[in-house]
């Protein structure tokens, strides 16, 4: 158990952590989430004593870091793969690490083990890669079986394989009822292995909720729909119908709230042309940066930050407490959240909330098979995803990808 | 303790919060971070190549001057201290090995793994202290009793002319005292090992590599460079007086300036080193790495 009370870091004028106050819980993976520079390392070096904080404190069970009798046996930490000298074989530098907290020597070679480096233990790491070097960190983490792990950005240079392997390590540390308390910038990453978020962004608190909760408030569906005619008919007989509609950029509707065939049945009985009528999925990616940037724009301009607001329909801010949105109304004329996703044909992003498996890449696809089909060919319930999951773990960075670059063009 | 039969079943998960490790929990103390430390100095090339180098410079150059001492050369100098000339360069390695024990932590990031792993910051200084020092005054008293013993098997006994002023002509015979040894191996080993400490004091404070060195080769050379361009009697004989080669050229018998020995001197570098690393510990303490 992790427990930060008004965790604060200045250096100079610039705060780093501003009044950070979280609990990380044991028996689940705890992503930490904050674009560059937004305060994670700081937090994360507060958390084990390297830096003081300027006010607050953080303790581990219980205790500060710097009082703890024996610290590795109670919490490992990874904070950057490369605080090695590198003059030194893998296995030279875990056991000067295990003799500083009278671990046996038998357990480096256990964790150059776990941690596959075996082959290269009596190797210099000087000539590691970034890779090996997050496993020679990860190693140096698990020496002392400790109850709370830290990881700083673990799967940094890693190959998917590793990545995967990390992931599962994680949720089984976690399902042994440790703390595990992991950092990432990729939310796609931590959706796949976290059970709770903590985002911060420049240093405050943005959100403090299981990944369930994250995706049920931030993950929506929409529609776009393309008409060559006038649309203003067909965004008053939406908006009666119970829809949220936005123009976008280059011409298209962005409707949410009313499902694929409603929105055609609508069209058709004002005789309204459709050229485009497609299911499309808000990632959490996008969320989560829509969120972080509010977070950054909060501090410089307050117009953009209200402009940010009122362009999607994902409230991002209104649940989180710290930022109260300046117009609540329109926000909550659209509620996504209760029910499941009125385009998805599937159960809602699986991908995200099971456990490593999930093949994320594939389920923005997988629920819609017809996504540039007539929205009849798409009924709204009952069929069976056409693409099944595949069984392998696919990389996560193809779920992001598509809606970033649409994320660019509706702003 | 009594042995209960294994459970019919696998063990269930360890509830949340419940996780123990099965490996004993031990309370750590100074033991271990020795123990560490003297894992990590004799893991790192840069220990092996600066005592090599230490010693080769201190045995080499000694053999070297006690080979072509020339003839009745003896005569005016201890015939220890011919070891001299290997020291003063010798003592250049000790300062580069004392900075690069900390501050090659600072430089590959290694310094914050180590007080993740032990946040007792003040054990970990220490233990870098004592094996460090422990490790130079073995080497260095051992180079030098090497240096010493060679002169006095290779000079002692050799008849010295004296000519004191007076018209009597003395015949004398070179030879080194006990205490004359005690110092050229003992007291010279304390010296390179207390000027290690110091060198790694500083480095604490400095955390910089290139800086600490610098600075230590500042302490150990400038004085006497600096005595050289200053006029003024009382400042230059103070200068002089002070000098690190000063403090060897006592413990050899060949002072610079004033002459007690060594002992005094080598007992203020004692206490400047133990002053710069309870500022180093002070420091380390409340610094954020």
């Amino acid at each position: 158990m992790i427990e930060a009370v008004g965790l604060t870091k200045r250096y100079g004028v610039k705060t780093a952590v501003d009044n950070l106050t979280f609990q990380v819980r044991p028996g689940a993976v705890t992503g930490f989430l904050g674009p560059n520079g937004s305060g994670k390392s700081t937090t994360m070096r507060m958390i084990l004593g390297l830096d003081a904080p300027t006010s607050g404190q953080v303790t581990v069970g219980g205790r500060r870091f710097r009082d703890l009798p024996n610290a590795p046996r109670q919490v490992g930490a990874l904070l950057d793969a490369k605080a090695v000298h590198g003059g030194r074989s893998a296995r030279q530098h875990l056991l000067c690490l295990a003799q500083l907290s009278g671990i046996p020597a038998r357990r480096v070679d256990e964790v150059l083990g776990v941690v596959g480096l075996q082959e290269v233990a009596h190797r210099r790491s000087k000539g590691f890669s970034l890779g090996m070097g997050q496993r020679l960190g990860i190693a140096g983490a698990l020496l002392g079986d400790p109850q709370v792990l830290l990881f700083d950005e673990p799967v940094n240079g890693l190959d998917p394989e590793g990545i995967h392997w990390v992931r599962n390590l994680m949720r089984k540390l976690a399902g042994e009822g440790r703390t595990v308390f992991v950092s990432s910038h990729l939310m796609s990453e931590m959706a796949l292995t976290a059970d709770h978020l903590i985002v911060i962004g420049r240093g405050q608190l943005l959100a403090d909720m299981s990944v369930k909760d994250f995706i049920a408030r931030n993950s929506a569906g929409y529609a776009r729909v393309r008409t060559p005619e006038t649309s203003e008919k067909l965004v008053r007989a939406l908006s009666e119908a119970g829809a949220h509609v936005q123009p976008e950029q280059d011409g298209a509707l962005r409707v949410s709230g009313l499902a694929l065939p409603h929105i055609s049945d609508l069209a058709f009985d004002l005789g309204v042309r459709l050229h485009e009528l497609s299911p499309h999925q808000a990632s959490l990616e996008e969320a989560y940066m829509r969120m972080t940037q509010a977070a950054v724009d909060y501090r410089s301009t307050q117009d953009q930050r209200f402009g940010l607001q009122q362009a999607g329909p994902v409230p991002a801010q209104a649940q989180y407490g710290g930022y109260p949105p300046p117009h609540a109304a329109p926000q909550h004329q659209w509620q996504p959240a209760p029910g499941p996703n009125p385009y998805q044909t599937a159960p809602p992003p699986q991908g995200f909330g099971a456990p490593p498996a999930g093949p994320v890449g594939v389920s923005p696809a997988g629920p819609h098979p017809g996504a540039m089909a007539p929205p009849v060919a798409a009924p709204p319930t009952a069929v069976p995803p056409a693409v099944p999951p595949p069984p392998q773990d696919a990389p996560p960075a193809p779920a992001a990808a598509p809606s970033l670059s649409k994320r660019e063009s509706e702003s | 303790m009594t042995h209960y039969p294994a459970p019919a079943q696998a063990p269930l998960p360890a509830p949340p919060g419940a996780y123990s490790s099965p490996i004993p929990v031990v309370r750590t103390h100074l033991g271990h971070a020795i123990a560490s430390e003297w894992t990590k100095i004799r893991t790192v090339r840069s220990t092996l190549w600066s005592l090599g180098v230490m010693f080769l410079l201190v045995v080499g150059i000694g053999m070297l001057m006690t080979g072509t001492v020339g003839e009745n050369e003896y005569e005016y100098s201890p015939i220890l201290s011919f070891g001299l000339p290997g020291v003063l360069l010798g003592q250049l390695c000790i300062v580069t090995l004392g900075v690069l024990v900390i501050t090659s932590e600072y430089g590959t990031g290694m310094i914050r793994t180590t007080f993740t792993a032990s946040p007792q910051r003040g054990r970990v200084l220490a233990a870098k202290a004592i094996v460090f020092f422990l490790v130079t005054f073995t080497l260095s008293t051992l180079a030098c009793t090497i240096v010493a013993l060679l002169n006095k098997a290779a000079l002692e006994g050799r008849s010295i002319n004296r000519f004191d002023g007076s018209a009597e002509h003395q015949v004398d015979t070179a030879s080194a005292s006990m205490g004359e040894f005690l110092r050229a191996t003992v007291g010279v080993g304390l010296f390179m090992a207390l000027l290690g400490l110091l060198s790694l004091a500083v480095g604490v404070l400095l955390r910089h590599s290139a800086g600490a060195i610098t600075s230590m080769l500042g302490v150990v050379l400038l004085p006497l460079l600096a005595s050289l361009f200053i006029s003024q009697i009382s400042v230059k004989e103070k200068l002089q007086e002070y000098s690190m080669p000063n403090l060897v050229g006592q413990l050899y018998g060949v002072p610079i300036h004033g002459d007690d020995g060594g002992w005094g001197l080598l007992g203020l570098l004692g206490l400047v080193t133990a002053g710069m690393l309870g500022a180093a510990y002070a420091v380390l303490r409340g610094r954020d790495v």
